[in-house]
């Protein structure tokens, strides 16, 4: 536990002593809590990975036998055989978890709670308490949601959407009993952490900010953090609502869901007034948004280390503010491009699909202003900045081919096939991961107080983004030749029988990608132990959070708490003789006009 | 410091992996080309045979073509920019500016222009593909089910007779009462059958769960809502036999949930129709 004895080092330095269990475990220090959480999420990123790495087995090779895997889990694998409803459970939990458990956890509680406070030069979260719980309940949410592989039936079949009545009645399907259940009541606990931390970050941004620190100083990173706060906090709770209604639903007779007439599994419903298709709406009235909940911390932590690596200032940092603003606006305006052939009114499809195209102008300025923001500059190739620059590759291939998918009529073809799948997961999973790679390698020296391994760091980079471009490009063709998502086996289809070698080909570069980022997780241990130790700036950054030791004391700041003079993006300014000023540097020195006869 | 040579280590590894970002952005870029390129070939939009079809396949080409382009020119620059401002000597000095009020307008209304013009070319088409159906459509009602589909054609009367799904059973499929108006000469099969160039409507609805009715040759697909009558057409354009597929996560048979649709000549169509088999 090097990550404990490091922490424990510099809490020496602080005044006060807490117990172990008071500093590390029921800790109300946003760093810890912010630690706790990439860590958490880091376990449960590993148990998504490898059930993604199971799919990618049965879709290579459908319906090969693979003993090994049969008696390490007998129930999935009958005879060596993996079974359908194990193949539906899988992909169900791989989505629930790689979206929630993952990068929401990872993106906002992690980089949220440790950020935020640092950057802003607070000493700590508005309020440490409800931060504590927040955390806490993540835990145990991810603790419910993996007990229903544990449970008679499994773990559910419906896939991250849970998509009412196959998600609202046992008799649907197997895992569509207890495992359904646990995955509703799970997902209830996380929403209310998630609600926990937005009202904190929101308060904290607002309220804490240190003397001088006005909300066009802030640096990106933090805008996006606090931008997304506001996000969660209006659409989480629409989901919140409507889990609890389809566990009402499931176990109180209601039929908020359930139409009339409709017979599932031999059983008729008779009470009316239900309707499948209010769960779409509800579900993705999140749903949306909540794609833009992993994107938009991803984009202001690379517009950060972008900056940063380039030596020179965010390129239309007012503009990138106000386009993090517009996307996260429109995002609630958006949600009914999920449903273009769910049998919604055709004329709601035009509205949506107009919405739909119109957030693509804010991302594509974005993508612009990270361009211009590297012409010009002095480029210096971290870890962080490569993963960065991934990023950027990332967003714009999986960006475009939203502008197919959002043109209703294509949407038609494309919908629920594997093109959406490449889509989603180079947009979003992959541009999200490669962000919040970028800023664990930036702020990990922040974090711990050792340097992560450059060249193991670039190996990772190297290796993860030919291997994600492997991964999920073919998987657009697979979808223009008409491959349905979520199938157990392409084999039923004839049309579809030219598409093996295609798949084989993608499972063995999702296997080559999950060894890729094992790397991270190699890197992360070996540092630990033996890095090297981190100086207050190891990049020479301006933000607040690199004028204080690393990692931080308890606190942040020694007895005063610093003062800003400047926005966080002063490189190379003309006329300074280094080339970044720090936000805490006067403005009166550094600045071009009253240095350019001096120094 | 003035030497390349003489650039401290630090420095050189910049140089050095600033080509290699470039190599590596640039060659990831053309592997996406050259797949694209053999796709197009082997793993593509499998040959169309419905009029909404071409009219979606000529969009798809006009998008696809765009974004094609704009992936190639933003990976290009993405590529030059590591390799043209990567750092390489200590003394380099990045611009400072980070405002330029022209380019940023230029690229933001050149985007809005070009997203204007897709917006009104993919609203058209999509409200076409949802109009009303031409006067003399046949009409086919398609029920879905765990894990299988079946076809509800009026028969010479032309009158559907009403379905009731929680009366169907094997004696009286899709709970067809045959003793109600109309119903008698009703005819319910496991195949679609259609007549080449004839429009037809068809009324999707879903026995228990969402399931979705998909014809990949005709760039179709409807969901299939239980408590909802969907209500689509299209025309087939060639004759042939096409696979139809359930496109919407349904249960643990969701992957063999499969049917075929046949289209013919009027004349097979009708010795189908009349044959002992269908009857």
């Amino acid at each position: 536990m090097a990550v404990i004895e490091q922490e424990a080092r510099t809490a020496h330095e602080v005044a006060h002593r807490e117990s172990f269990w008071r500093r590390y475990v029921f800790s109300l220090d946003h760093k810890v809590i912010g630690i706790q959480y990439l860590v958490t999420s880091f376990v449960m990123a590993l148990v998504g990975g490898l059930l993604a790495m199971l799919m990618r087995l049965e879709l290579g090779w459908p319906g090969s036998s693979w003993p090994l895997l049969g008696r390490i889990l007998p129930q999935g694998f009958p005879n060596g055989i993996m079974n359908q409803g194990f193949y539906l459970s899988l992909v169900t939990m791989h989505g629930t978890i790689m979206i929630f458990y993952v990068m929401s956890t990872a993106l906002t509680g992690g980089f949220g709670n440790f950020l935020i406070p640092l950057q802003i030069g607070a000493r700590d979260m508005a309020f440490p308490l409800l931060n504590m719980l927040s955390y806490w309940l993540f835990p145990v949410a991810s603790a419910v949601l993996l007990a229903a592989f544990f449970v008679p039936g499994g773990a559910p079949i419906s896939g991250w959407t849970a998509y009412a009545p196959l998600s609202a009645t046992p008799l649907a399907g197997p895992g569509e009993g207890l495992g359904q259940t646990l995955w509703l009541v799970s997902l209830a606990i996380l929403i209310v952490a998630f609600l926990f931390g937005s009202l904190n970050y929101i308060t904290t941004v607002l309220q804490l900010r240190t003397r001088g620190m006005s909300m066009m100083r802030l640096p990106l990173s933090t805008w996006a953090l606090f931008i997304t706060a506001i996000l969660s906090l209006l659409s989480f709770p629409v989901l919140l609502a409507a889990a609890i209604m389809l566990l009402f639903d499931r176990h109180a007779g209601t039929t908020f869901f359930l139409p009339a007439g409709a017979v599932i599994g031999g059983k008729t419903i008779t009470a009316g007034g239900g309707d499948p298709l209010l769960w779409q709406h509800l579900f993705w009235f999140l749903g949306h948004p909540e794609v833009y909940i992993l994107v938009l911390p991803a984009m202001g932590i690379v517009s950060e280390v972008i900056s940063n690596n380039a030596r020179k200032p965010v390129f239309g940092y007012p503009v990138m503010v106000l386009t993090i603003s517009a996307i996260a606006f429109l995002s609630f305006l958006v949600w009914g491009h999920h449903m273009f052939v769910s049998g919604m009114h055709p004329m709601l499809g035009t509205a949506f699909m107009t919405t739909t195209l119109i957030i693509a102008v804010p991302s594509a300025i974005k993508t612009f202003n990270w361009l211009a923001t590297l012409w010009g500059g002095k480029l210096r190739f971290t870890p962080a900045m490569l993963f960065a620059i991934g990023f950027v590759s990332l967003f714009v291939t999986g960006g475009l081919t939203g502008l197919l998918l959002g043109q209703p009529a294509f949407n038609m073809y494309v919908h629920d096939t594997y093109f959406v799948v490449a889509h989603f997961h180079f947009v979003m999973a992959s541009a999200a991961l490669f962000g919040m790679f970028a800023g664990l390698y930036h702020w990990f020296p922040k974090m711990f107080g050792r340097m992560l391994d450059e060249r193991l760091g670039r190996w990772h980079f190297w290796l993860a983004l030919p291997a994600t471009f492997g991964t999920f490009f073919p998987m657009h063709f697979a979808g223009l030749a008409g491959m349905m998502r979520r199938i157990y086996s392409p084999q039923m289809y004839g049309y579809l029988s030219g598409l093996s070698g295609v798949n084989a080909f993608v499972s063995v570069s999702a296997f080559v990608m999950f060894v890729a980022h094992m790397l991270f997780v190699v890197n992360v241990v070996w540092s630990l132990a033996k890095g090297k130790r981190a100086e207050a700036n190891p990049w020479q950054a301006t933000s607040l959070e690199w004028t204080t030791s690393s990692p931080p004391p308890h606190g942040n700041w020694g007895e005063r708490q610093p003062v800003v003079y400047r926005w966080a993006y002063d490189y190379s300014l003309p006329g300074s003789d280094r080339d970044f000023v720090p936000q805490t540097v006067p403005a009166e020195v550094a600045a071009p006009a009253a240095v350019q006869g001096g120094q | 410091m003035e030497h390349p040579g003489a650039e401290a280590p630090e420095v050189q590894a910049h140089a050095r992996h600033g080509v290699a970002v470039a190599v590596l952005v640039w060659a990831v870029t053309a592997a996406a080309v050259v797949a694209t390129v053999v796709a197009t070939k082997h793993w593509w939009l499998p040959p169309v045979a419905s009029t909404q079809g071409m009219a979606i396949d000529r969009l798809f080409l006009v998008v696809f073509s765009i974004i094609s382009v704009v992936f190639v020119l933003v990976h290009l620059l993405l590529g030059f920019t590591a390799m043209r401002f990567r750092q390489t000597s200590a003394a380099q000095r990045a611009a400072h500016w980070h405002e330029n009020r022209r380019l940023e307008a230029g690229w933001t209304i050149a985007t809005a222009g070009i997203l204007i013009v897709l917006t009104i070319f993919g609203g058209s088409l999509w409200l076409q593909v949802h109009g009303s159906p031409p006067s003399g459509a046949m009409t086919v009602e398609v029920v879905a089910q765990q894990f299988g589909w079946q076809f509800h054609y009026p028969g010479p009367d032309g009158v559907l007779a009403p379905v009731d799904l929680t009366r169907d059973s094997f004696r009286s499929p899709l709970g067809i009462q045959r003793a109600e108006r109309g119903a008698a000469d009703d005819v319910i099969t496991n195949e679609l059958h259609l007549v080449v160039n004839r429009p037809v409507r068809l009324l999707i609805r879903s026995k228990d769960v969402i399931h979705s009715f998909y014809v990949p040759h005709f760039r179709f697909k409807q969901d299939a809502v239980p408590g909802r009558v969907t209500q689509v057409w299209f025309t087939p354009t060639r004759t042939g036999t096409y696979p139809i597929a359930c496109a919407e996560l349904c249960g643990v048979g969701h992957f063999v949930m499969a049917s075929t649709l046949k289209v013919e000549t009027p004349d097979q169509f009708e010795a189908w129709m009349a044959s002992p088999g269908t009857r």
